[in-house]
């Protein structure tokens, strides 16, 4: 069989694969099932059968609820305008309640409605969870994926639970919403001297450009090795003159060292997981340990020091209006 | 014309099609650009200026005639119930009553729509309170906001630009619905007031009066209690700051290296710093006062009058007006009194212009402003000097 890409691919028809049985007490796979072509020309030609099962559903509803809850909040803060629904929908929100509430439970109208969409998301994803963990499990699997999804979930809560429950205001946490979640980003920033000088702000910027950098590099080479037969890795891995070899001497011909068919992954694995997990402690640590991050480079002497313009803030001149 | 895969294109629509699709591109700004570094390089501080784009900042219209000098009788003793006005010169005065009518007044009305014609002395037309109180407030603007305003001063052109309400003014918003209909949580839509952002676009009515503080960022590296500002205060102060910036057409590093917004890194923050107080001042001393004498459609939603923000005088231009000073021949609105020079004689306090004879009014001149002159000159002597101004136009 000749070289194949997209364009090239054979695409097989027969019986569909219905997977291994289920375990007792287990709800069944969904019925239907089917070939796309053109879901053929990116990745498997079948569709379904699918697993639902309780966390599935489960997870479904809840994040269908919070779904609504969002939408209809910024449907009803148009007054049901569809026309304006559509044309303000990035810049519709749902907003978290007011500073003054504290971490109590606030009107519906007064942020009661984002505090059960936040319930709502955050249940419906720990439930995903869940059950990425118990797919993984039902097939014999490690739960990497899961520990990985765990990761984002990880910055998720922080961002939305943990550290408004830290500050003791469930106003720190972020809106629902395209634009105004953008704002309260550079808000947040701003408000804590430049997130820039958060050293796990930068870790995270490190570990998300570096998971593209690997992404792009592992990519490149098993397409590049694909008519080999690179992407049937591990029947590859100790033969002479495979793709798999031949993808090894690439890197360590061009760079001097090259990862193995196994550690690429744990490479790029690591690198993904860590961008949310440094990204996580980078925010958890913002106005609960450190309220201004440009001081806090300026104490470690990793800040830029420009020369002093000798300008004086007026405010602290005498009798200087306030 | 052939495609790449030699096939023909089908129609000529296809063809007009592939052409329009630059058209995709109208909103880029072809053309070189004006490019000045005014920060540390590596900052990011510089202007990016396309001059083909670039709003003009509006020409301050000429007095029909110079000023020439002080002198003369006081307008207290040719006018009654001059209450602001009463130490400048009559001629002075006359002067100052044509060009704030070309100012400010719609030329159908003239100096009628601040004076009742039978009587120029009453305060029955409310415009005339209110013009009044604008009179007061421009002064102190010129002579205890210099700060700002600098030795250019303002006029009420500056504000006006010849119509009686200014094109930019706010007012508080109406109270916020109790549930979530037509709820945007005074935040969260298209707003021009805030250049198009989802931030709290009204953050006038908590910043530009009264004092609250508008700094976010602490003095120190850890959390103390002096510094609680919310993140949705943030986000007020945030906005306010992108109304400065479309108001001024500049961007954040005019006034901010923002590596630290805190920091004070050009004196452009220090001018933004004592213009928001000389904001507040306005808002809160002169026109928030007015709220009882102006009517129902001059007031707000909420019943207050047009208040002012940055946008009000600077229209797009760091400098209103392109910085051009007209005070050279409005004096009395910096200077209540007249100066006197050490030879005991009485000179213009704003410039040295050499008087000359009456400029090329009959081209510079409306000829509503010839009619002012005509409708506020109510003593003798002043009549003539009208008629000769009037004749002059004609």
């Amino acid at each position: 069989m000749g070289y194949q890409n997209i364009f090239t691919q054979v695409q097989i028809r027969g019986p569909i694969e219905t997977g291994p049985p289920l375990p007792h007490g287990d709800f069944p796979r969904t019925e239907t099932a089917g070939y796309s072509y053109l879901m053929g020309l990116f990745a498997n030609a079948q569709l379904g059968p699918i697993y639902l099962g309780r966390l599935g559903v489960a997870s479904i509803v809840c994040g269908l609820i919070a779904f609504e809850i969002i939408g209809l909040n910024m449907f009803a803060s148009v007054n049901w305008d569809p026309v304006q629904f559509v044309r303000q929908l990035f810049w519709l929100a749902l907003e978290p309640p007011a500073p003054k509430y504290g971490l109590s439970i606030p009107p519906l109208a007064e942020g009661g409605w984002w505090l059960m969409a936040g319930f709502f998301l955050t249940t419906s994803i720990i439930l995903w969870w869940a059950r990425t963990y118990r797919r993984a499990r039902a097939l014999g699997m490690g739960t990497h994926v899961a520990w990985a999804f765990a990761a984002a979930i990880w910055l998720y809560l922080v961002l939305g639970f943990i550290r408004p429950l830290l500050m003791g205001s469930w106003a720190e946490a972020v809106p629902f919403g395209i634009f105004p979640h953008l704002d309260w980003t550079a808000a947040f920033s701003i408000r804590y001297g430049n997130l820039f000088y958060n050293p796990f702000h930068c870790f995270s910027i490190v570990f998300l450009y570096g998971s593209t950098l690997l992404f792009a590099m592992h990519g490149a080479t098993i397409l590049a090795v694909g008519r080999y037969g690179g992407e049937r890795e591990i029947e590859q891995i100790t033969d002479r003159g495979t793709a798999s070899e031949r993808a090894a001497l690439f890197w360590r011909w061009t760079m001097g060292f090259n990862a193995t068919m196994e550690s690429i992954h744990r490479w790029a694995w690591w690198f993904a997981v860590l961008t949310t997990l440094t990204g996580g402690i980078g925010i958890l640590l913002t106005g609960t340990v450190v309220d201004n991050w440009y001081l806090f480079a300026v104490e470690h002497g990793y800040a830029t020091q420009y020369p002093p313009t000798g300008i004086v803030d007026p405010s602290t001149l005498q009798g200087a209006p306030q | 014309m052939k495609t790449m895969s030699g096939k023909p294109l089908k129609s000529p629509l296809a063809l007009g099609a592939l052409l329009a699709m630059p058209l995709l591109l109208a909103g880029c700004e072809i053309g070189s650009k004006e490019t000045s570094q005014w920060g540390p390089r590596g900052a990011g501080m510089e202007g990016v200026v396309n001059p083909r784009v670039v709003s003009a900042p509006g020409v301050p219209p000429e007095s029909p005639y110079p000023l020439e000098n002080r002198d003369g009788p006081r307008a207290r003793d040719s006018y009654e119930n001059l209450q602001v006005l009463g130490d400048i010169s009559t001629e002075e005065f006359n002067l100052l009553m044509i060009n704030i009518t070309a100012w400010v007044a719609p030329p159908e009305l003239g100096c009628n729509y601040c004076h009742n014609p039978e009587n120029m002395a009453s305060d029955e037309v409310y415009q005339k309170v209110v013009a009044r109180k604008m009179l007061q407030m421009n002064r102190t603007i010129n002579t205890t906001w210099t700060s700002h305003v600098k030795q250019t001063g303002v006029t009420c052109y500056t504000c006006h630009r010849g119509k009686g309400v200014p094109d930019y003014y706010w007012t508080n918003a109406p109270a916020r619905p109790s549930g979530i209909l037509g709820n945007n949580m005074g935040q969260n839509k298209p707003s021009p007031t805030v250049a198009y952002s989802s931030l709290p676009h009204t953050p006038f009515e908590k910043l530009l009066v009264g004092d609250e503080k508008i700094r976010v960022s602490s003095k120190g590296i850890h959390p103390t209690a002096d510094n609680t500002t919310s993140i949705q205060a943030t986000e007020a102060t945030y906005g306010l700051m992108m109304h400065m910036s479309s108001s001024l057409g500049v961007n954040c590093t005019f006034c901010h290296n923002t590596q630290n917004f805190g920091a004070w890194s050009r004196e452009q923050r220090v001018g933004a710093w004592y213009g928001i107080r000389m904001v507040r001042n306005i808002n809160d001393d002169y026109i928030t006062p007015l709220k009882g004498v102006f009517p129902a459609h001059r007031l707000g939603p909420t019943g207050d009058p047009f208040k002012v923000n940055c946008e009000t005088c600077h229209q797009g231009a760091n400098k209103p007006l392109g910085g051009v000073s007209m005070l050279a021949d409005n004096p009395s609105l910096r200077d209540p009194n007249v100066a006197v020079a050490a030879n005991g004689t009485t000179v213009l306090a704003a410039s040295a212009r050499t008087p000359g004879t009456v400029r090329a009014v009959a081209v510079t001149m409306p000829t509503q402003a010839a009619d002012a002159v005509a409708l506020v000159a109510s003593s003798a002597a002043d009549r003539v000097r009208a008629a000769a101004v009037t004749e002059a136009v004609q």
